[in-house]
């Protein structure tokens, strides 16, 4: 009938533009209630959120105890930067160890756990482009990394201004919101890491490992792999000069440098602690002459501005492999 | 031109391969819109994946798919928007219930809230399962839950409903229920069905048309009474008779008539070679002579005969599988 007719055809197509990106809504909603009312993700976040207070009641006893004795620079980015005798985390390393688990537990099963429960065919044959629902999947997870981020840290923003009664200035605030943006994308580049699992191994349990598996490699091994190659080739012994032990060093935290764990740890700490003034190693004639005192807030930014920029090109290219993956997978089940 | 019957499905050479395998093998077929076309087949047949082409889930390897005219592969937004489609085995999620998933599927579909409540009322209530519609679809039977499925390929309003084995792990009563429930969809909504299905029998009955598809192959199609004779052409044919009174009389008035080449005796009946179909003939001179008449079948020619030669073994493996 009127279905085949030249004019039905083109008032189609706008109209199918439209469609598919309320499809992509439809997915992002769907997505984002499934994972705030879910049981996985109230756990990770009592989990994390525990983890944090005890971080942050370490650090504000540690601060008082030293008020009067030390300069106090800064006292409210020491808040998350702080780690005391009882506890030794502080509440960034708190975020960065947990923060990839957050990542991966959200995303292992985005795909294969719709092919498990075999929905994937019935949703995929609503009028809906097939990256409609990994772009909606990708988006609603983002935004509740978000959430939980930033709640978290204005949590502990709040609470460490009522329990050390210093108010943040506004470098301190600036340099505390890039912290979040920062450990947005980082968590993130783990869900898209699972993400891409979930597409590629059909079965969950493999997935989930296959994501643990990398995070322990990033967090743990990859240092250590890439002392061990710096060191085969520029071995340092006792009667090395400079330049072997330069060429060591420069090469170990290079490789290091390939693990977004290692770009996101060195990016925190330079934003957390003003007085970090250089990533690399630095020679003592290069020390001489250089003015003492901390970096402003733009001069820390330009610093690990490499570091943004590869943590987020990390997160394009998972989501990236991830789709073409799965556009060009077949849907049975 | 309205003698002509409109084609809402039509695949032209459709082929797909998996490496060395054919699964799909240059298939021709047509469905007439408003009917019932029953793709029928023993298990690995080819049947999901033609039906996968057609929706545009997985492309071809040669060929085309055309619904509405809308080729699947180039445009599958404008195919998805007028084809319903219940997988086997479909799924929902376990967790929500299942008006929670309709509502999914209406927001996948661009409905409004008000819209898209009306609409999964409506169809929960065609699918008899209105009062269920709040509980959790972990609770729900495999019947209900194939029902829910049904109500799920309503909610888009959809042109073309294909259901893949919709039929399987179901008890007689609720095969019964679907049959019913799908025969409806097609003779009071006028929508075009497609059904595919390794058990003949069960899905025969309200099949307008059907397709025999092995290995790949459409080797027959149309209704059920030319399948016969498409399969068997060329073969000589065996009626089954019984009529009263019986005995030498009645053998030797067959042995008169034209085309009956054979008669032998079976049991209570007398089964009877012929070169061609000779029932008419038959009715009318035993009819004449004074002869009640109490059976007659054309062997050969029946679903039993089609489904013996082609599904027995598959079909009785498929049942396993399911159970
Ligand atoms: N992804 C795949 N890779 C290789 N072979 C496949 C794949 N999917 C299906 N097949 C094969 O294609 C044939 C047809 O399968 P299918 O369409 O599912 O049959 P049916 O639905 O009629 O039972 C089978 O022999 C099956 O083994
Ligand atoms: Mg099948």
């Amino acid at each position: 009938m009127a279905k085949t007719s030249v004019l039905d055809n083109i008032g189609f197509d706008s109209m199918s533009l439209l469609q598919a990106n309320k499809g992509i809504s439809a997915v992002v909603g769907k997505e984002l209630a499934d994972h705030l009312s879910g049981k996985r993700f109230m756990i990770l976040s009592l989990l994390v959120m525990a983890a944090c207070m005890a971080a942050l009641y370490v650090a504000a006893s540690t601060i008082r105890a030293s008020v009067g004795r030390d300069e106090l620079d800064f006292v409210f980015l020491k808040l998350f930067t702080t780690s005391g005798s009882s506890l030794p985390f502080s509440f960034i390393s708190f975020v960065s160890f947990l923060g990839p688990l957050v990542g991966l537990t959200m995303g292992f099963d985005a795909i294969n756990g719709e092919r498990d429960r075999r929905t994937l065919s019935r949703i995929l044959s609503q009028p809906i482009y097939r990256d409609a629902l990994i772009n909606g999947k990708f988006i609603a997870g983002v935004a509740v990394i978000a959430i939980m981020i930033f709640s978290l840290g204005f949590t502990v923003a709040g609470l460490g201004l009522i329990v050390i009664g210093v108010p943040p200035t506004i470098e301190e605030i600036l340099r505390i919101l890039a912290y979040l943006v920062l450990s947005v994308i980082y968590i993130s580049f783990w869900l898209g890491l699972s993400m891409l699992f979930s597409v590629y191994f059909r079965q969950t349990s493999t997935s989930a490992l296959a994501s643990i598996a990398v995070w322990l490699f990033l967090a743990v091994f990859a240092g250590l792999l890439a002392g061990m190659v710096a060191d085969s080739i520029y071995p340092v012994t006792d009667s090395a000069d400079v330049d072997q032990i330069l060429l060591n060093t420069r090469l170990h935290q290079n490789l290091s440098r390939i693990s977004p764990t290692n770009l996101y740890d060195e990016a925190i700490t330079t934003l957390l602690n003003p007085s970090v003034r250089t990533l690399g190693p630095v020679l003592l004639q290069q020390a001489i002459g250089a003015i003492e005192g901390p970096l402003s807030f733009g001069q820390s930014l330009l610093l690990i501005w490499p570091h943004v920029v590869g943590l987020i090109a990390a997160v394009l290219v998972c989501f990236a492999v991830a789709y073409i993956v799965f556009m060009r997978q077949e849907i049975r089940a | 031109m309205t003698a002509e019957k409109q084609i809402l499905v039509e695949t032209i050479d459709l082929t797909k391969c998996y490496g060395d395998l054919t699964a799909v093998d240059h298939l021709n077929l047509k469905v007439e819109k408003g009917s019932i076309f029953g793709l029928l087949g023993p298990n690995g047949a080819g049947k999901t994946t033609t039906i996968l082409m057609i929706l545009g889930l997985t492309e071809p390897t040669e060929g085309k798919a055309l619904v509405a005219g809308y080729d699947a592969t180039r445009n599958p937004l404008a195919v998805k928007s007028i084809v319903g489609y219940l997988p086997d085995n479909v799924g929902f999620y376990d967790e929500l219930t299942g008006r929670e998933n309709l509502y999914y599927t209406a927001a996948l579909n661009g409905l409004k809230r008000d819209d898209a409540e009306k609409r999964i009322t409506w169809a929960l209530e065609r699918v008899d399962l209105l009062k269920d519609g709040d509980r959790k679809v972990g609770e729900y039977s495999r019947g209900m839950r194939q029902r829910l499925g049904i109500a799920d390929v309503l909610i888009k309003d959809p042109e073309l409903i294909i259901l893949d084995e919709p039929t399987l792990g179901i008890d007689p009563e609720g095969i019964r229920e679907i049959l019913e429930l799908i025969k409806g969809l097609a003779r009071d909504d006028g929508r075009t069905v497609l059904i595919s299905s390794h058990l003949l029998h069960q899905v025969q009955q309200i099949c307008d048309k059907v397709g025999i598809f092995v290995e790949g192959k459409l080797i027959a199609s149309g209704s059920i009474d030319e399948l016969g004779t498409q399969l068997f052409e060329g073969k000589s044919l065996q009626v089954e008779l019984k009529a009263e009174p019986g005995g030498e009389s009645l053998v030797r008035l067959c042995r008169s008539i034209d085309g009956i080449q054979e008669v032998r005796k079976h049991g209570d009946f007398l089964l009877l070679q012929c070169s061609k179909d000779i029932r008419h003939v038959l009715v009318n001179r035993l009819t004449a002579e004074g002869y009640t008449l109490m059976h007659l079948r054309l062997k050969g020619f029946s679903l039993d005969d089609i489904y013996q030669r082609y599904f027995q073994k598959e079909g009785y493996h498929g049942q396993n599988i399911s159970s």
